[in-house]
């Protein structure tokens, strides 16, 4: 059994705030879910599956679905950090196809700029052994890097120009945090925050949220928005587990995005557009290559010259401006790739960055700690 | 020179007990599996490589050389380096390059362990130093 045309992305939303002093966090969540509905065509009283993470306020899926008025038949709080609502999307897709749920709600919400968000998980088998380090996402990603550079012969050069690529986009958001193009110079004089990163090589910290909407292939049919179909989907899993034969240039990704184009029956060569989860500039090579887009050691060489930019590029991505330069709602990039991506298929990205008759679109995140233990979760999704 | 971190007490459990009794006498322990003959680390008492219950506590050396490193440059204690030291018996262990010029640091250098003091009447935490060799 396939995922493949088994569930569409009917709804998608992307809140416009960046910085909410005065709302709540559910208050963010209904926004987000309020906006996500509208766009589909449908309503609160449809839904009958609901998805959420730890971002969600209060006990698991259930504080979230009585403070929305919910009434499902299904829920889901798989939680595997940033990435976790492209999984959604698969997970929610899985239930539709086992006739669990039709009309499925995902929400995503925080305000990390706003108020003091704890993010330590106590407990975890490794904290004694690993919270005295003070890892921190960019040294753990920043020891990516230098791995990489070891290996490869990656530059700095080369992962700034994710950020140029990004930068090029989110001049045409009018929502993004930093809508100011940027050059590969001044991406290497910006301040050293854990090497080889620079500021600038790490993506805006943002309060907001969003929302998706998943149906049933005959309920989609009844709506009047375009078809976005999930064409295949994939996710795994990597950590050190015991310490033999570490590999820090390769993510989950490696197996999450072969599961994907297996299932959807592409290949990378087909993509039109790629919503690429960039926590920082790194992040985003080495998914490039695990996801095939080029060879391993080879993602330098690819995403440089502004190969990543839409119009000029070979492979447009992240064309909303991405993590790096647009939003990065409660430190999880996740639900705003698979956005982006909804965008493009429908044709309603800005006219600058509409990558033409973009019919074929993948959306990959990574979720947690890539230098340490990190999920991976990857779509295929398909205009139809 | 990198300034002196304040190190949290790590939680010793029933698991892990006498790996943080050895770190007080300034010795590393690591975990051997009777079954698959590979090690591991951090310890656990089941072998993450192949499931067996039969591990035990061996003595390692407490030598290495770094896998990877990055170093901090802002916040609290910065800036400091956090890197994986993969140990002469297999393991890479998270940890930090302390005693040493931050900036000195790369990979397949040579280092050691050496047990920085976390808070009083708590055991001490495994960092490692340049060894030189
Ligand atoms: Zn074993």
């Amino acid at each position: 059994m396939s995922l493949r045309n088994r569930a569409y992305i009917a709804g998608a939303f992307e809140h416009p705030t960046r910085l909410a002093p005065d709302k709540s966090t559910p208050q963010l969540h209904a926004e987000c879910a309020a906006g996500a509905l509208a766009d589909a065509g449908l309503s609160l009283e449809d839904v009958d599956g609901y998805f959420c993470a730890t971002d969600a306020p209060g006990f698991g899926p259930i504080s979230m679905i009585d403070y929305l008025g919910l009434k499902v038949r299904h829920t889901d709080s798989t939680e595997m950090g940033g990435c976790t609502y492209i999984q959604h999307v698969a997970h929610a897709a899985e239930a539709i196809a086992l006739g669990k749920c039709k009309v499925a709600l995902i929400t995503l919400a925080g305000r990390p700029r706003s108020e003091n968000v704890m993010r330590f998980r106590p407990g975890a088998p490794e904290s004694a052994f690993e919270q005295f380090v003070g890892l921190t996402n960019h040294t753990s990603y920043g020891m990516c890097a230098v791995r990489h550079m070891h290996e490869h012969g990656t530059t700095s050069e080369q992962l700034a120009w994710i950020k140029v690529a990004a930068s090029h986009h989110a001049q045409h958001n009018e929502h993004a945090m930093l809508p100011k193009v940027v050059t590969v110079e001044e991406v290497l004089e910006s301040p050293m925050i854990a090497d080889p990163l620079h500021r600038l090589d790490c993506c805006v910290t943002t309060d907001g949220g969003g929302a998706l909407v998943v149906v049933a292939p005959e309920i989609a049919r009844s709506l009047k928005r375009p078809l976005v179909a999930l064409r295949g989907a994939g996710e795994a899993t990597k950590g050190p587990s015991g310490g033999l034969g570490l590999d820090l240039t390769t993510s989950a990704a490696a197996r999450s995005g072969p599961a994907a184009f297996a299932e959807a029956g592409v290949t990378p060569a087909d993509i039109k557009y790629a919503s690429i989860y960039d926590s920082f500039t790194i992040t985003v090579l080495i998914q490039l290559e695990d996801l095939g887009f080029c060879a391993k050691g080879e993602g330098g060489k690819f995403v440089a010259d502004g190969n990543l930019i839409s119009g000029t590029g070979k492979l447009p991505f992240n064309t909303d401006g991405g993590g790096l330069c647009s939003n990065h709602p409660m430190f999880r990039g996740g639900i705003t790739k698979v956005i982006e991506a909804v965008r493009q298929l429908r044709g309603e990205a800005h006219p600058a960055v509409q990558v033409p008759d973009c019919d074929l679109a993948v959306a990959t995140g990574i979720g947690g700690s890539l230098g340490a233990r990190h999920g991976a979760a990857t779509v295929i999704l398909e205009r139809q | 020179m990198m300034s002196e971190r304040r190190y949290p007490a790590p939680e010793p459990n029933a698991e892990t007990r006498v790996f943080w009794d050895a770190a007080a006498k300034g010795v590393l322990k690591i975990k051997n599996c009777r079954a698959c003959f590979r090690a591991h680390y951090y310890p656990r008492a089941i072998c993450p490589h192949c499931g067996s219950d039969t591990t035990e506590w061996v003595t390692s050396e407490g030598a290495g050389e770094i896998y990877s490193v990055s170093v901090m440059r802002r916040g609290e204690g910065a800036p400091f380096a956090v890197a994986y030291v993969t140990l002469d018996e297999g393991p890479a262990v998270l940890t930090n390059i302390v005693d040493c010029d931050p900036d000195s640091l790369a990979i397949g250098q040579r280092v050691r362990i050496a047990f920085k003091p976390s808070e009083e009447g708590a055991p001490p935490v495994p960092t490692f130093t340049p060894s030189g060799d």
